[in-house]
């Protein structure tokens, strides 16, 4: 019998991973496309991972040995630096006349202000303002480019195709690989490599350069998903295990599953597509509100743009919050949030904190509860555990702002 | 003593007519670092193969199923306050709970070690 919010028993069965998919969108491409592996996916179970079905591809849950466990390498990203392949994310390049104005049409992004070698946060919405992804954009030499979720890819492209006038020419990507560096020794780690016109040091975050790798070109962003300092690391599918293998030389780096990642990202307080967003949620709810910049808020002009306006002067009737649950019982993915009888939320991502060694999660919750500091209840299989509605991040982020 | 085995990785040790249960150390690896274990509550009657027990890891729940039909009489005080024993000792120290076996007859439709371990290499 299951009794999380998908099947989930000791085996056969597969870990409930979750990383940016809706189960339904995950079935509906893995009957559409039989996809190929991964750059690294021989890599990865040379190195003894555990692989699981994820967006599509086999990816590597956790990696064996003693050094490996979701526990265990969470807890050297946070102490170290872990390398995370992220390959099954989309990247693609934006280019064509008027550029800027066709993708304004589309992301409620100011790209007057992004500028050459900046990274941003954006959100592709539906005409309704709920969320289609989430994404990064960065302003490459007349070019513009994204990276999105992997289980979201395929429809992002449809969408954007769509959306976009004919002139503006869409690649993706896909004879690239995606790595992670991430951790407070993952800048040192990468410098004894990178190579370029400046040092990997004059990154700060969300700022992005052209380097050298063991002679493989690279685009290296200050960027990632665990809220340590780290680079997200952009190559051609045909060097990822020369340069896996040889960040993996470096003492300090271990390879690092998506168990790992979800827990990490959980206490930074980093949304997941798919399940703490949707369709179903606006950004606004969310508490995304930089995701809207401020030009385009005064403007509009962008999908959604009546729904997200009203709400960012009205407010909303329910807000994304973090969550910290007494005992040791994690709360996850559809447990009930109460406040007293009244049913006042649902948690959207919840586990169990490594670093806190306690039980976290994120929920939505009607708004009059949302304050920090507000004692709620979570239903966990009938049983109600007291939590308190708390600031995120759980763990505070270490980004690299400059010296 | 005689220790049986179930397709769901649970262990069963029988020793004067009870049963003491726990998760295989195929189970715990597969599960990985567990967090927290649900037991049962002490005088409760579960029919084999019903959910007897939850165990908690950061990543997933999973159940554990009662091996055979009894009365729980006894569960393992050492889970609370550290579950991490299901990791480190998983068919001793880290036992879940013991049982009254009502139909010995549900016991000879287990495995015994050599087919439990046939059974996980074949996985």
């Amino acid at each position: 019998m299951p009794t999380g919010p998908s099947d989930c028993r000791i085996l056969p069965g597969r870990p409930q991973v979750t990383d940016h998919d809706t189960q339904e969108d995950f079935d509906d491409h893995l009957e559409d496309l039989p996809l190929d592996p991964l750059p690294l996916d021989a890599w990865h179970r040379a190195k003894g991972a555990r692989m699981v079905p994820f967006a599509g591809y086999d990816m590597p849950i956790h990696y064996a040995g003693p050094s490996g466990g979701i526990v265990a390498e969470h807890n050297w990203t946070r102490e170290n630096a872990g390398l995370f392949d992220v390959s099954h994310m989309g990247q693609l390049l934006l280019s064509g006349p008027d550029l800027d104005a066709a993708v304004e049409a589309v992301l409620p992004i100011d790209l007057s202000t992004l500028k050459l070698g900046q990274q941003r946060y954006s959100l592709l919405l539906d005409d309704d303002g709920g969320v289609l992804d989430d994404l990064m954009v960065s302003r490459w030499p007349d070019a513009l480019y994204l990276v999105v979720n992997g289980a979201t890819k395929w429809d992002d492209i449809g969408t954007l195709r769509e959306a976009l006038p004919d002139d503006i020419t869409l690649n993706h990507l896909d004879d690239h690989a995606l790595l992670a560096l991430q951790g407070p020794k993952a800048a040192d780690a990468l410098a004894r490599h990178a190579t370029g016109e400046y040092p990997l040091s004059a990154l700060t975050f969300m700022r992005f350069g052209r380097f050298t790798i063991a002679g493989h070109d690279v685009t290296i962003a200050r960027a990632g998903y665990t809220g340590e300092d780290g680079f997200e690391i952009s190559l051609p599918a045909a060097a990822a295990e020369d340069i896996a293998t040889l960040l993996c030389g470096e003492p300090e780096v271990q390879p690092i599953g998506l168990g790992a990642r979800d827990s990490l990202r959980l206490e930074a307080g980093l949304p997941l597509y798919g399940h703490d967003m949707s369709p179903e949620t606006s950004p606004i709810e969310a508490g995304l509100n930089f995701g809207i910049n401020k030009r385009r808020r005064i403007e509009g002009g962008f999908p959604g743009a009546d729904r997200i306006i009203r709400e960012l002067g009205e407010g909303t009737a329910r807000r994304w919050v973090g969550l910290r649950i007494e005992g040791r019982l994690p709360a996850r993915e559809g447990a009930e949030v109460f406040s007293g009888a009244d049913k006042i939320g649902t948690v959207t991502s919840g586990g169990f904190s490594p670093t806190l060694g306690a039980p976290i999660a994120m929920a939505y919750v009607v708004s009059s509860y949302a304050a920090p500091g507000t004692a709620i209840e979570v239903e966990v299989r009938g049983k109600r555990l007291s939590a308190t509605v708390s600031p995120t991040p759980f763990v505070p982020h270490r980004y690299f702002r400059g010296s | 003593m005689t220790r049986y085995f179930t397709d769901e990785h649970e262990w069963i040790d029988v020793e004067d007519g009870i049963a003491t249960v726990g998760i295989t150390d195929y189970a715990q690896g597969q599960l990985g670092d567990i967090v927290f274990v649900e037991l049962p509550e002490v005088g409760a009657l579960i029919e084999q193969g019903k959910d007897a027990a939850v165990v908690e890891s950061v990543k997933a729940a999973s159940d554990v199923y009662a091996p055979i039909t009894g009365e729980i009489t006894e569960v393992n005080p050492a889970l609370e306050g550290d579950p991490a024993l299901v990791n480190s000792a998983p068919e001793d120290d880290g036992w879940f709970f013991k049982m009254t076996i009502a139909d010995e007859g549900e016991l000879d439709r287990l495995m015994d070690e050599d087919s439990y371990k046939a059974f996980v290499e074949a996985l």
